[in-house]
């Protein structure tokens, strides 16, 4: 009993690290190409999350919102690339923190005016509804078994994308060095503008898929935002290899450390007390993670040449 | 020492005014102009404390909402044990008497600011901002669980803390003490920028290289700062919690951190009295834009990214010209 409960703890970890990873991903890609730290992106999380929304709402459908979510996600992405981020690049990492936190604000702001306070709620498609029988005879979702295999194929999609194709040649030469390919007559502006808007598009995707978990609401692209930061401090900024195995390891440290670490306190001390402390402590196991890896590398785990 | 510039005088001017404000509201008897005043104060003085990791150092600290909320919390659990007459820790009694509250939560927070800063000094760049923010997080989500102090819904504080000889429950009396602890740690910050140790401060965030060429090491300066900066911010969320008579964990949030980034930049990064225009025109345009619409953080959002964009020396940048090398 146990046994299977653990097993079901350690999917949820997979599935949180899975998503973190598609936030992280964009992230450190952008900071990786572009030298750009990017507040708002758990903004475009929470764009793709409420287009997908309302796209299903009115067709009916979850799969045509979920590509409203790529497609809105990436829109807003190259807009505000467009018009903002792009004055940025050449700016110290201050006045990128500002200036995507003032884009929160505006974001923030303008959906709740948009949207009203009040949370959109979408459902999981009929497809995916339903359970599985795990070994040791608990049920898991059949829509969190998706969204780890989703994840997975983005993963694999991302690689193949930057390790075999033109794009992703391009990427890796503009993260290795952005103003030889420049001189090399690649069109840096319009490739800065793509790998936002793909940055973007994941973010997008991320909070469509976790929209049918969760409740859409203003804000709720902060938390993951936080936790796909520490991923990619652990992993090593600009490293997707580091933003895949850092997602997992944050995903699975604070899913597990919440269902353990009370357990584990109960044994020595009274359940209640075990629970409180084992709960506050839970909350800070990525953090203290965090600061023992950096503690031993400054650098995350899979440091990036340049950075 | 003290020739008058343009922005010394300008300086002047905005202490003037924030003292002249509650004073006028009082005689009108309008004393939430006073509340407001005394925000300003309290905000510019937190703002103040991150100035000088900022400003001087460079060190782009996202995470001082952590020491806010530290300060906040020892105001409020030191209260709130004066008030039950539970016994603290180590058979230490809580306290009503604001001084006592005040070195708490200054050696709190330098002692947090150290453990925090000596982790995170280690790195630099975008790294820092990010372990800085996760650091604040950290200490965010244990107030939330926390639930002996109000977890989530915080902690009031019943009736404000005291100060000897006077009533604090008085808004000038309230806005008059942390006026001065206000001034007082803009002289900090003024004698640290001149002393030997902000000079090396402001060097090694010039050139590191060269300030180890010669035989300071910056991680230890930098640490020191951090510290010192840590604890005015500390110093700061303990008279923020009094002011409200309440603290929660929003002052932790990183919204927090980023209000008080901000402050600096509205006001003009690294100068002296940055962080108290960047806190008037902050709580100001709240104020009025908060008046006229529901959605003032839109609209603060646009203004906010025109000064980034545009105006980059702030407010004192606009009004004094550029900044001295410091």
């Amino acid at each position: 009993m146990t046994l299977a409960l653990a097993l079901e703890q350690l999917l949820n970890g997979l599935q949180l690290g899975v998503m973190l990873f598609l936030m992280a991903a964009g992230l450190t890609l952008i900071f990786g190409v572009m030298g750009l730290i990017n507040l708002a992106h758990g903004s475009l999380y929470m764009v793709g999350a409420f287009a997908c929304a309302t796209v299903a709402a009115w067709t009916g459908s979850f799969w045509i919102g979920l590509i409203a979510s790529l497609v809105a996600a990436a829109a807003a992405g190259a807009i505000v690339e467009l018009v903002v981020i792009r004055r940025l690049y050449d700016r110290d990492h201050l006045d990128q923190v500002l200036a995507t936190f003032a884009l929160i604000l505006i974001f923030s702001e303008g959906t709740r005016w948009l949207f009203g306070s009040f949370p959109l709620y979408l459902d999981i498609p009929p497809l995916l509804q339903g359970a599985v029988a795990l070994p040791g005879g608990t049920e898991y979702p059949v829509y969190r078994l998706a969204i780890i295999l989703a994840g997975a194929i983005v993963a694999f999609g991302l690689y193949l994308l930057i390790s075999r194709t033109r794009l992703g040649m391009r990427i890796r030469a503009g993260e290795s060095d952005r103003e030889m390919i420049g001189a090399l007559g690649v069109d840096i502006r319009t490739l800065y503008t793509v790998v936002f808007a793909l940055g973007a598009a994941l973010a997008g995707l991320a909070g469509a898929m976790v929209g049918a978990l969760q409740s859409v609401q203003v804000g709720m692209g902060e938390p993951v935002l936080i936790l796909a930061f520490v991923v990619i401090v652990i992993g090593g900024i600009g490293s997707i290899k580091g933003a895949l195995l850092g997602a997992l390891l944050v995903g699975v440290t604070d899913t597990m450390g919440r269902f353990l670490l009370p357990k584990i306190l109960a044994l020595f001390v009274a359940p209640a007390q075990a629970g409180m402390i084992g709960g506050a402590a839970a909350s800070m196991l990525i953090y203290i993670v965090m600061a023992v890896i950096l503690a031993v590398k400054p650098r995350g785990l899979f440091p990036a040449a340049h950075a | 020492m003290m020739t008058l510039t343009r922005e010394n005088l300008i300086n002047l001017i905005l202490a003037v005014m924030l003292l002249a404000v509650p004073f006028a509201a009082n005689a009108l008897g309008q004393p939430f102009y006073i509340t407001l005043a005394t925000r300003i104060a309290i905000l510019a003085l937190a703002a103040t404390g991150l100035n000088l990791a900022l400003g001087l150092g460079g060190l782009v600290s996202f995470g001082h909402a952590a020491f806010f909320g530290i300060g906040g919390y020892v105001a409020g659990i030191l209260a709130a044990h004066a008030f039950s007459g539970d016994p603290l820790l180590f058979g230490l009694s809580g306290s009503k008497q604001m001084w006592v509250i005040w070195i708490a939560a200054v050696i709190l927070s330098a002692l947090v600011g150290l453990a925090i800063g000596a982790i995170s000094l280690r790195t630099s760049g975008v790294y820092f901002i990010m372990i800085t923010l996760a650091f604040a997080q950290m200490v965010y989500y244990f107030a939330i669980s926390w639930p002996a102090y109000g977890g989530e819904d915080g902690l009031s504080i019943l009736v404000r803390n005291q100060f000897p000889g006077v009533n604090t429950m008085r808004p000038l009396t309230f806005f008059l003490i942390c006026y001065v602890v206000l001034l007082l740690g803009l002289g900090l910050f003024a004698l640290i920028r001149a002393s030997r140790f902000g000079t090396a401060l402001q060097a090694a965030r010039q050139n590191e290289v060269r300030v180890a060429t010669v035989g300071i090491q910056p991680y230890r300066i930098r640490l020191t700062a951090f510290a010192i900066s840590a604890a005015v911010t500390g110093l700061a969320g303990a008279l923020f919690a009094d002011l409200n008579r309440f603290v929660s964990p929003s002052m932790l949030s990183w919204h927090m951190s980023g209000e008080l980034i901000v402050l600096i930049i509205l006001g003009g990064t690294g100068r002296l009295f940055g962080p108290l225009a960047g806190a008037a025109l902050y709580v100001i345009f709240e104020f009025a834009l908060g008046g006229l619409t529901e959605r003032w953080q839109f609209f603060l959002g646009l203004i906010l990214l025109a000064v980034v964009l545009f105006a980059r020396g702030g407010l004192l940048g606009l009004l004094a010209g550029k900044a001295k090398h410091g």
